[in-house]
């Protein structure tokens, strides 16, 4: 059941660098499964994160083919997150900011983000519950 | 070639969307490649030794893990290989792990034979 308050999370980290991106997922669940709306400004390397063209693939170290690997992207985590979010009744909105975008040529998401701005972040923040940030270190 | 040695300070990097730490992966990869080397733990990775660790069981919605890491089975995959993997004794200590906590196959350095070890390998690399 939703419940009508929303939490802004900023994150910076770019995927597959630091346990931050996992935290901030693992919040970002908690959140909508408990019936939050979730506004999420995406800065910096965090705008990887829902690439497209992210790909599993096999681990010569390990043997293991793609399919035994079945190793995860960040991508189809957030993707799950948008079906979760829409199964509570609750918004996911995912803003990555444009700028970092554009220097890192990562404009090519999965369904669900939006191209946003600092404005939109302070924008959001001030219209929701609370603000957590989780910066790259 | 030249020995190096793989200095490890910075712990769980990401280690959950990898499925393994990225540092010990290169190491193994490294070894598989030829190369003459060996692994230093220090500061926070030294739990990396940590026998039993299990990070299974993260969801995302529908989405969940099929492989959690399973990093002190992976150095004890990289001893096995054939690299030295060490771990400053201090740095245990402080953190309340006795040897009891930790995997066998860890040789433990004091810091005060860290230079020694250094020493020894022409190629140090502190990740």
């Amino acid at each position: 059941m939703a419940s009508g308050k929303t939490i802004t999370i900023a994150i910076m980290d770019a995927p597959y660098e630091s346990a931050n991106s996992t935290t901030a997922l693992r919040i970002i669940h908690a959140a909508l499964q408990q019936g939050h709306n979730v506004n999420v400004f995406a800065y910096e390397g965090a705008v990887n994160l829902t690439m497209k063209a992210q790909q599993p693939h096999a681990n010569p170290v390990k043997g293991t083919t793609v399919e035994q690997e079945q190793h995860p992207t960040t991508k189809d985590w957030i993707a799950s997150l948008f079906k979760l979010a829409k199964d509570k009744g609750v918004k996911l909105d995912w803003n990555n900011c444009g700028l970092c975008v554009d220097e890192r040529g990562a404009g090519d998401w999965i369904e669900g983000p939006r191209r946003g701005s600092p404005k939109d972040f302070l924008e959001a923040s001030s219209a929701s519950d609370a603000t957590l940030v989780i910066p790259t270190k | 070639m030249p020995k190096i040695l793989n200095i490890v300070e910075t712990a769980y990097r990401a280690t959950i969307e990898e499925q393994d730490d990225t540092i010990l992966w290169l190491t193994h990869a490294l070894k598989n490649a030829g190369a003459d080397i060996s692994l230093l733990l220090r500061a926070n990775a030294v739990n990396y030794a940590v026998k039993g660790q299990d990070a299974s069981g993260l969801v995302f919605g529908e989405a969940s893990m099929a492989h959690s890491p399973e990093i002190d089975k992976d150095l004890e995959k990289l001893a096995a290989k054939g690299v030295p993997v060490y771990l400053v004794e201090e740095d245990a200590k402080e953190r309340g792990l006795s040897d009891a906590d930790l995997i066998s196959g860890v040789k433990k350095i004091s810091r005060r034979d860290l230079p020694e070890l250094i020493d020894q390998h022409p190629q140090v690399w502190h990740w």
